[in-house]
């Protein structure tokens, strides 16, 4: 692989990888690839150090447990936060948007301190103490970006327990305005935060298999110069399908 | 004495109104009737589960996959011996195995399916001698949390079930972790081709490692993969407490070997010799359609397959790479029973599927499609699996179809296999 090579780390995926998130990593590399770059996919299983010199890390969606362990690893040896002051690109997804905040809580009602990429909090609840706890955000999801992102409508599947907000005067902003389903679970209508080149969104999965103009904004903040690609025709035809089934 | 008869009077009331409700059900064409019946006498009675199951030889076979296939398989060696209560039909909750047991004779020994969920409420009740666990893998994203709750529920069943054997896959961590609760187990090494659900130990919370030589264990706390009684050690070979059987059956996949080894251990504790065992297992062809073959359109068959999650996914594809290569029509929805989300799509190593003809159906067809576009598996959609099956060269083609696709189908079409 050349020095040229545009490096994805595909962040813990046996913790962090329970809605078929590995999947943002492959789109990613064949986009990258579609235009005759070179992409090269570092898988970093738990227990390994993080890498510090890759372009672009991806954190997927996990179950209570496993995102315990897996932000354990992350705080140990604080690689990731040293990567984005270095200028990476990150995808946060789910559990993995609740990792990079300031603090998020396990199954055993304890509140675990994040990695602090984003300074934002996840709960449980905002309610008032005795307010009933929200069932969990599960479903369809389509947020309206902020226009500041210049790309559209975001569509895909939500599945957590937290909900999540910043911290006051929090730097950053949210990723969109729900148009159909939960997301941050504010009152604001909120979804996701994005600050710098660390983007989190509940919008779980493949959420870039759906959305390739969220995939190349993340490539185009690895390199600028980044050429337009077209298509697939295929993620198109999903997204005319499901945005007409979803009725918005 | 009949067993019948001693049934309580409450219970007898309770059974007539089961077979009145599911015989009016089929009469209507609302469909096998297996559930209705069921639930209309356990609303009457809420004992007669227990009451009707007592005294018998049970077995309960459960898993993500495989608990339909087992459960036949399991039938087809019981009935060596004579009669065999067995919830065929597929409706694996409380209704649907009292259904089986209320058909006559009320003594006979049953191979009932039940559904994970289903299993502690239903083997509380009928006091099986064996339960089969087959394997834990994630199934229905939008049902959160899953498989570490049912592995964990099954533990704590196991410790209620006096005199039960654990017939359980070792070579999967959480069933390993479920079996270890029960009084005593029949270990089989049946394979495990989908770790992703089995990365973190079921007792402890941390890593699991896995090596070639102990297959898996936790670096932390006492678990570990228990030394196997019965292995598969291929399509056609078991080691069975050290002896090499061999194994025939009309089934394809070793996958199915290792339904078939599970279903030999239970019905050896339910007193069916292993080699009786495995010999009847021979003729079940196909089960509930699928391995069927299904008249597509004309001159094109297809050999109906169900994959309803990644694991069962991968089986399939291991199982089409046995067959010279095929057309293969995947077809796939994402209704409630399958599941909403269809993230688990992007688990799915299709990329083996490059080279062969690929055409998509279902009403989710559009996530295929991009899947497939990322995989580089040149493909076309089409409106129904027929419409599909058109477009192919005449032949046997492969459909593979997740649960509401593939039950659709099935009423579709008449498959030539006996379902």
């Amino acid at each position: 692989m050349s020095e040229s090579a545009t490096r994805i780390a595909l962040v813990y995926p046996e913790l962090l990888g329970t809605y078929g998130d590995g999947g943002n990593a492959l789109v990613l590399a064949t986009r990258l690839q579609w235009r005759g770059l070179e992409a090269e996919v570092v898988s970093v299983p738990a227990g390994a150090p993080l890498p510090e010199q890759c372009d672009l890390y991806l954190l997927g969606g996990g179950e209570d447990e496993p995102q315990v362990l897996a932000v354990d690893g992350l705080r140990a040896g604080n690689a990731l936060s040293r990567a984005v002051d270095a200028g990476a690109t990150v995808l946060a997804v789910c559990a993995g948007y609740q990792i990079v905040g300031h603090s998020f809580p396990g199954s055993d009602g304890r509140q675990y301190d994040g990695v602090g990429l984003l300074p934002v909090e996840t709960q449980r609840s905002f309610g008032a103490p005795g307010e009933p706890i929200p069932p969990r955000a599960v479903g369809d999801i389509v947020i309206d970006p902020d226009p500041v992102l210049g790309i559209p409508a975001l569509i895909g599947y939500e599945n957590h327990g937290g909900r999540t907000r910043p911290l006051p005067g929090a730097e950053g902003r949210p990723v969109g305005i729900v148009r159909r389903g939960i997301g941050n679970g504010t009152a604001d209508r909120a979804e996701g935060w994005v600050m710098g080149k660390v983007l989190a969104t509940y919008l779980h999965g493949p959420v870039l298999a759906q959305n390739p103009a969220l995939a190349d904004l993340l490539l185009r903040w690895v390199n600028p110069d980044l050429p337009e690609l077209e298509g697939p025709a295929e993620a198109d035809e999903l997204r005319r399908v499901r945005l007409k089934a979803l009725g918005v | 004495m009949s067993a019948a008869t001693k049934l309580s009077p409450r219970a007898r009331v309770a059974l007539a109104l089961e077979h009145a409700a599911s015989a009016t059900s089929r009469r209507l064409g609302r469909g096998s009737g297996e559930m209705i019946g069921g639930k209309v006498a356990l609303r009457t009675h809420p004992g007669l589960l227990g009451e009707i199951a007592a005294g018998r030889a049970l077995a309960c076979v459960s898993g993500t996959n495989g608990k339909t296939t087992t459960t036949r398989l399991l039938a087809a060696a019981l009935s060596t011996i004579g009669a065999v209560a067995s919830n065929s039909g597929g409706a694996n909750m409380g209704p649907g195995v009292l259904h089986a047991l209320a058909r006559r004779p009320y003594g006979a020994p049953g191979a009932l399916e039940v559904d994970e969920l289903w299993l502690p409420r239903v083997a509380r009740e009928v006091h099986p001698l064996a339960v089969v666990l087959l394997n834990v893998t994630r199934d229905q994203l939008d049902r959160s949390n899953e498989t570490r709750r049912i592995s964990g529920m099954w533990r704590s069943l196991g410790g209620e079930l006096a005199g039960c054997t654990a017939v359980a896959n070792c070579d999967d961590p959480l069933v390993t972790y479920a079996a270890e609760g029960f009084e005593s187990q029949v270990w089989v090494a049946a394979g495990q081709n989908w770790t992703a659900d089995a990365m973190v130990c079921p007792s402890c919370g941390k890593l699991l490692e896995r090596g070639p030589e102990y297959g898996w264990r936790c670096g932390h706390c006492e678990l570990r993969r228990p030394t196997p009684d019965i292995e598969v050690l291929s399509t056609d070979t078991l080691r069975w407490r050290g002896m090499s059987v061999m194994v025939s059956l009309k089934l394809p996949g070793r996958v199915n070997t290792g339904n078939a080894a599970h279903a030999a251990a239970a019905a050896e504790l339910l007193g069916v010799a292993p080699a009786a065992a495995l010999a009847a297992m021979t003729s079940v062809e196909a089960v509930q359609g699928r391995y069927s073959e299904a008249d597509l359109a004309p001159g094109r068959r297809g050999r109906l397959l169900l994959a309803k999650n990644p694991a069962g996914w991968v089986e399939m594809l291991e199982l089409l790479d046995t067959e010279p290569e095929r057309p293969v029509i995947i077809d796939f929805n994402s209704r409630t029973a399958d599941g909403r989300d269809p993230s688990w799509l992007w688990d799915v190593p299709f990329e083996r599927l490059r080279g062969r003809l690929v055409l998509v159906t279902g009403e989710r067809r559009e996530d295929v499609g991009v899947r497939l576009a990322y995989a580089q598996v040149p493909h076309t959609l089409y409106a129904s699996a027929e419409q599909a099956a058109a477009a192919a060269p005449p032949g046997v083609l492969d459909v593979v179809a997740n649960y509401t696709a593939f039950r659709d189908l099935l009423v579709r079409t008449t498959p030539r296999g006996k379902a």
